[in-house]
């Protein structure tokens, strides 16, 4: 008996507390998301049988964010700068963790350091770096001056895309080049030797052997920034603040936080998270199947 | 070579021309590399310098240097760190829950990580993904059900301080459970099969030789809980109540949006020092506990796992 409880009794005020603080608000979110609203108050009535539940609300949302709608601007630039910013991610971001996973050798642990250290300092205050430097008498616009690249200081925060996508390929590329760097440095270099033994150049070793081993750490680093990429309102907000250049998450930040209508905003995250979930399913699989291979080691 | 030089001037060659055969010569090491990854360093770390270098400049402005000065720490009496209230309750704020997050968090994370690790039931599986799921949702997502749970269920609970430090625990806790479960089975089960060999019950193996084991990865995990804490921006923001609630980084962010001054890149500075401090403990008591271990086995970034997956 005691045996037979030990281990279930450690796990479960963990798991209580993810049941009654994660499971159930996202059940309040559907809740709402699902339910009606008050006509005279204008507020918002959850409700908590699902076999009541109304989806007027989500297919308004949806409504709006079909070609055409009021949200479909915001809908398609989201999607686009996740997936240019994604892409700069990874072309910065693959050279990097691959000369310091092959080849920096005694540099090798302070370039790991310096990898880590944006983790230590905080995200709003790397935007803010941003911001100071990118105000219009700040370094930036006085280099470029400086240099003629332009003939006056341009004002790069009044909701310029290139802003946002600059800001968020440096908010969230550290995140992409760990993975990356410890899915190159698994790689056993005697399948490189192979290659090469076999008459490989080093490009097509590159193409055949480094770049098919190391797919699980793109796609997982790829994953592991794109989510929250998804939910993001602050970058855009700090170093924008235009309604050109806002994106989906500011869309739910301004339905809780400026409007009266916080179940469009549930209608909106309950869908955000619907699109989301393929991505989550696959981060949690590869999650899941590290954690089994280090349990068989 | 060099005397060759000396004896006759060497035809210089274009400055670009000679930068491209130095980074593709084809004998010598990845060239193209190495300047690809130090303008990567150099550009992820030389923005903040620069926005540390401006907390401590001696006039407002946050562009243009005029001169050395702490007046933004303390000096000023009325906008610096130390004497503007908003500023000093945010970093007391910021401290106050990273420290209760941390304190419960830490030993909720660790006995979930053991029991997931040991369980064998029919509910392991269920646990095991949902406790997954926290390190997957994006944030907005947690803060707004969190938001609509304190505001349409647990109504007792008003936002504020205490739904702040509920809704960072829920965050953190995956943290400590993915470190610690590492470490678990990297350790194996053999320590406590002879503990229990050598008559130990299975209550003194779990307290005396499992729990020393784990110390590296508990550390590492309190680390971690208290730096994605102090960091946290949005699950803070959603469930503050204003005012003395706010934080750091929501301070850093609606200061950003007016008009910031040098105090803001000040209290940013305070706040970096603290977390490098927190990680700099953290690292000597982790190596603490690590000692003796072989030099193959643990490594600082292998206790930091999280971020390996």
């Amino acid at each position: 008996m005691y045996r037979r409880w030990l281990w279930p009794g450690f796990a479960f005020p963990g798991v209580l507390w993810l049941v009654v603080l994660f499971v159930v608000p996202f059940y309040a979110v559907l809740a709402v998301a699902l339910g009606t609203v008050d006509p005279i108050l204008s507020r918002p009535v959850p409700i908590w049988n699902p076999l009541e539940w109304n989806v007027g609300w989500v297919v308004e949302v949806l409504h709006r964010l079909a070609p055409g709608g009021t949200f479909s601007g915001v809908a398609v630039r989201t999607v686009e700068y996740v997936a240019i910013s994604l892409a700069l991610c990874l072309l910065v971001g693959y050279p990097v963790a691959y000369y310091i996973a092959r080849h920096a050798g005694r540099t090798r642990n302070a370039l790991l350091i310096l990898l880590i250290l944006p983790f230590w300092i905080s995200y709003l205050m790397r935007m803010l770096a941003w911001v100071n430097l990118l105000s219009p008498d700040g370094y930036v616009n006085r280099f470029l001056v400086f240099t003629h690249a332009l003939g006056q200081p341009r004002d790069w925060l009044g909701g310029h895309p290139s802003t946002v996508i600059l800001a968020l390929v440096y908010g969230y590329i550290p995140y992409l080049i760990l993975p990356l760097y410890a899915a190159l440095d698994r790689i056993d270099r005697s399948h490189l030797e192979a290659a090469r033994d076999l008459g490989a150049s080093p490009f097509s070793a590159f193409v055949h052997v480094t770049l098919p081993l190391s797919k699980v750490g793109i796609l997982g680093g790829a994953v592991l920034i794109t989510l929250p990429m998804f939910g993001d309102y602050y970058t855009p907000n700090m170093v924008s603040s235009a309604p050109q250049t806002s994106m989906i998450g500011n869309q739910i930040d301004l339905y809780f936080h400026g409007g009266p209508q916080p179940t469009i905003g549930a209608a909106i995250t309950v869908l955000l998270a619907a699109f989301l979930t393929v991505l989550m399913a696959y981060y949690m699989w590869t999650i899941h199947r590290a954690s089994r291979e280090l349990q068989a080691a | 070579m060099s005397i060759v030089a000396e004896g006759q001037p060497k035809e210089r060659l274009p400055a670009w021309s000679r930068f491209r055969g130095w980074t593709t010569n084809p004998w010598g090491r990845p060239r193209f590399l190495v300047v690809v990854t130090w303008a990567y360093v150099l550009w992820s770390i030389v923005p903040v310098l620069i926005a540390i270098q401006f907390s401590f400049n001696a006039t407002r402005s946050r562009t243009a240097w005029q001169g050395f000065s702490t007046r933004w720490y303390w000096g000023d009496p009325v906008d610096s760190v130390w004497h503007d209230p908003t500023l000093r309750h945010a970093l007391v704020q910021s401290l106050k829950l990273a420290s209760a997050d941390v304190l419960i968090a830490t030993p909720i994370g660790v006995l979930l990580a053991i029991g997931l690790a040991r369980w064998q039931g029919r509910g392991s599986r269920a646990s095991n993904f949902l406790m997954l799921f926290p390190l997957v949702t994006p944030e907005i997502v947690m803060g707004v059900s969190l938001l609509l749970v304190f505001t349409q269920v647990f109504t007792f609970v008003h936002t504020g301080t205490v739904a702040q430090i509920l809704g960072h625990v829920t965050f953190s806790i995956s943290y400590v459970v993915v470190i610690v479960r590492g470490r678990l089975f990297s350790i194996g089960k053999q320590y406590e099969e002879a503990a229990a060999d050598l008559g130990a019950s299975p209550s003194a193996a779990l307290v005396r030789v499992l729990f020393p084991l784990l110390m590296p990865a508990i550390v590492a995990g309190a680390a971690v809980v208290f730096a994605v804490s102090i960091d946290d921006f949005v699950i803070s923001q959603w469930l503050s109540s204003g005012g003395g609630t706010d934080t750091v980084p929501i301070q850093i962010y609606s200061a950003t949006r007016a008009a910031p001054l040098p105090s803001t890149n000040a209290i940013a500075s305070v706040m970096l020092v603290v977390t490098l401090g927190a990680i700099a403990l953290a690292f000597f008591v982790w190596r603490a506990f690590t000692r003796g271990e072989r030099r193959t086995g643990a490594k600082p970034t292998e206790s930091l796992g999280v971020f390996e997956i």
